[in-house]
């Protein structure tokens, strides 16, 4: 099975640090950024990225309006948020804009394994819905 | 010590009113009185002198008169009578009789005296023909003037008169006419004036002694006659009226003063002053009772009135304290949540660093090498403590956000009893492994509330849960009541566990106070549960006695309060973290 690529993004530099560790040790293909900015960077220079996964509170542009800025470009794109403080209404903010979970820090790496993991199925399923749609299309034109 | 401090301050307060409030009453009470009470005595004192001095007057006229009439029959009689006709004795007494019966039996007698003072002729009562004179004060004065009123004086006769002589003159020979007048008669011309119970008028000469028969008590000495004199002297034109001080018996008296008789001699009206101005007296009595009474009743309302402002006072000083110790512990709440809040943001990013350090370290342990390590299951226990501890981190600063934080806070309208019963039916699992029962009696029709539902639900269970673990062991019931007084829903959470010692009872809603073994309670629930009824507009009180239980009465108003005044966290709290 090919290696799910995610980017981590979260303005602690150490937490990233081992969040990476972890999940590369756990088959994963990690990219990280430390703030919004670098996060679309990123996005933007690496069209591989299945998954971001995103802390809500970070100085400059924060999680929710990244989280926008994403969506907004990269549609298909999953994101899963990370709160550092699980209020509902942060949760239910992040989910409206189109996330597809959120976690609280400090979260169970297992848990996040498995978010990120359905958030990339997801992900496979809407691309391969698309180009099954497009065969269709094209195969239609030539029928 | 502060209280008696505080005592003496009131009783301060109280004592200054109470001089204040009598000074400004009784001030012009005094003043209005004095002015009042001098304005009478004085138009009094005038209008009874003026009275006096009229009837001294008249009298003084009448006195005068009769004087001058008396006078004028004896020098009709000697201009109208010869030199012969003089010196005969019945010639005398035919005038003589004529005289008294024209006149009452004013003149005694009548004689004719030469100028050597030898009596010629006389008819009267008395035996006095060829009586000598010639020493005698009056003959000396009768010798001098054409006409003497003498005083009155003994004489030969040893009876109390006084004689009205005239001098003619027949070619030479020098007679004089002498009429003896009854004093009597003329002391009746003064004894007439008697005004009230003391006033009565009398007669003195230049020398002090009586020319009337005054009433009995009265001892007229020289000095006092000189003193009189004196006065009317200053008094000339002015008031005739004198006070004065009788200095025999200290009584005050008042003397009313007129000469007569060309100055020779003086009528004195005398009369006691208490007497005379009795009227004064009473108005001064009056003015003394009416203001005793005055002063009576200022002093009783000037005192009670006083009295209740300072206990008004001490009541609301007593309630502004309890309301300053109010603001202190909210105030004091409100920093508590702000600083939590702050610091639950602050370790929650460390805490989840460390996590994630020693999952890690967990994953490296799986790598061979260390796979034959002897240590290794220490090192797995020890990883697995410090996730636990992490995870125990992320429920302490959990907690604290949502004590510092509103969680959900939408305000509905809510059923209180819907509520209770949802959260009773949340709790009933764990209930029935700690053998603790559910009694809920919920008034009916109770008004809705306008709150947060999830906030409410929150504080109930706290209550539950705190009930629950204290009954945990022993069982027992939980007895939840609601209802209706004085536009409060009312809530108690009664239960039968254990009670909480008096020690505790003042600081069960402080936070991180726990009676819990470490790591069991955070201190933070009756905190929250505190800070969200506060916020409520509500309140909520603690009975609770040990081996009985513990009741907890929550109070939520039914007035809609304002959202968000209460906020326990600024808004710039949450866009920081």
């Amino acid at each position: 099975m090919k290696k799910i690529k995610l980017l981590l993004v979260d303005d602690e530099v150490p937490f990233v640090e081992a969040m990476t560790k972890r999940l590369k040790k756990r088959e994963f293909n990690v990219d990280t950024a430390h703030s919004g900015l670098d996060a679309l960077k990123s996005l933007k220079n690496d069209n591989k990225i299945e998954v971001v996964v995103l802390d809500v509170k970070m100085p400059g542009m924060d999680g929710i309006e990244t989280l926008r800025e994403i969506k907004k470009i990269y549609p298909l794109t999953e994101v899963v948020m990370l709160t550092g403080h699980a209020t509902v209404e942060s949760a239910i903010e992040g989910m409206r804009f189109g996330a597809f979970d959120y976690l609280m820090k400090p979260c169970d790496i297992d848990q996040l394994v498995t978010k990120v993991t359905q958030a990339a199925e997801k992900k496979q399923i809407h691309e391969d819905k698309i180009i099954e749609a497009r065969i269709k299309e094209i195969t239609a034109r030539h029928a | 010590m502060e209280k008696d401090k505080q005592n003496i301050y009131y009783k301060m307060i109280a004592r200054k009113m109470v001089i204040t409030i009598i000074m400004v009453s009784i001030t012009p009470m005094v003043l209005v009185s004095l002015i009042i009470f001098d304005r009478f005595k004085k138009s009094y004192h005038g209008k009874v002198g003026a009275h006096l001095d009229e009837l001294v007057q008249k009298h003084k006229q009448n006195i005068d008169t009769f004087l001058k009439e008396r006078l004028g029959n004896i020098k009709f009689l000697a201009k109208t009578s010869s030199y012969e006709e003089l010196k005969q004795e019945i010639f005398l007494q035919k005038n003589l009789l004529e005289l008294q019966k024209a006149y009452n039996n004013v003149f005694v007698d009548l004689g004719t005296i030469n100028a050597k003072g030898a009596q010629l002729a006389y008819a009267g009562p008395f035996q006095l023909k060829d009586a000598q004179y010639s020493d005698a004060e009056w003959f000396k004065n009768a010798a001098e003037n054409k006409y003497y009123i003498s005083d009155v004086f003994l004489g030969l006769r040893g009876l109390p008169h006084f004689i009205v002589t005239v001098k003619k003159n027949f070619n030479g020979q020098e007679l004089i006419l002498r009429a003896t007048i009854d004093v009597m008669a003329f002391n009746s011309l003064v004894e007439n004036l008697r005004i009230g119970k003391t006033g009565f008028a009398y007669i003195i000469n230049k020398k002090g002694n009586f020319q009337t028969k005054a009433s009995c008590d009265v001892n007229p000495e020289k000095k006092n006659y000189a003193d009189l004199l004196k006065k009317i002297k200053e008094a000339k034109n002015g008031e005739r009226l004198i006070e004065k001080k009788d200095e025999d018996s200290g009584e005050k008296l008042i003397y009313v003063l007129s000469l007569l008789k060309g100055g020779d001699w003086l009528m004195v009206y005398q009369q006691d002053y208490n007497d005379a101005f009795s009227s004064v007296k009473i108005v001064r009595k009056i003015a003394h009772m009416i203001f005793g009474i005055g002063t009576f009743c200022i002093v009783l309302m000037a005192v009670f009135l006083s009295w209740r402002i300072v206990k008004r006072i001490a009541g609301i000083d007593k309630e502004k304290e309890m309301l300053n110790q109010q603001v202190v512990e909210t105030g004091k709440l409100a920093s508590v949540g702000e600083l939590a809040a702050g610091i639950a943001h602050e370790i929650n990013n460390p805490v989840a660093i460390m996590v994630e350090e020693s999952g890690w370290m967990e994953d490296l342990l799986e790598e061979e090498d260390l796979q034959k390590t002897k240590n290794l299951g220490e090192f797995r226990r020890s990883l697995k403590q410090i996730k636990t501890q992490g995870k125990r981190c992320k429920e302490i600063t959990y907690k604290l956000l949502s004590f510092a934080r509103k969680t959900d806070s939408r305000i509905d309208d809510v059923h209180v009893n819907e509520i209770i019963d949802e959260v009773v039916s949340l709790s009933e699992q764990r209930a029935k492994y700690a053998k603790v029962f559910f009694n809920t009696n919920l008034g009916k029709d109770l008004p809705l509330l306008s709150l947060s539902k999830s906030e409410m639900q929150q504080v109930l269970l706290n209550f539950f849960n705190n009930a629950l673990d204290a009954m945990e062991k022993t069982g027992g019931n939980i007895d939840i009541t609601s209802y209706f007084q004085n536009n409060n829903v009312i809530v108690g959470i009664k239960d039968n566990g254990p009670g909480i010692p008096k020690a505790n009872l003042a600081r069960i809603f402080d936070p991180f106070f726990t009676t819990k073994p470490v790591g069991k309670g955070t201190g933070l629930g009756l905190a929250i549960c505190y800070g969200i009824i506060k916020k409520m507009g509500g309140d909520i009180k603690v009975q609770s006695s040990i081996n009985v239980g513990t009741t907890f009465i929550i109070n939520l108003p039914i007035s809609e309060q304002k959202k968000g005044e209460t906020d326990l966290v600024p808004d710039n709290l949450d866009a920081e973290a």
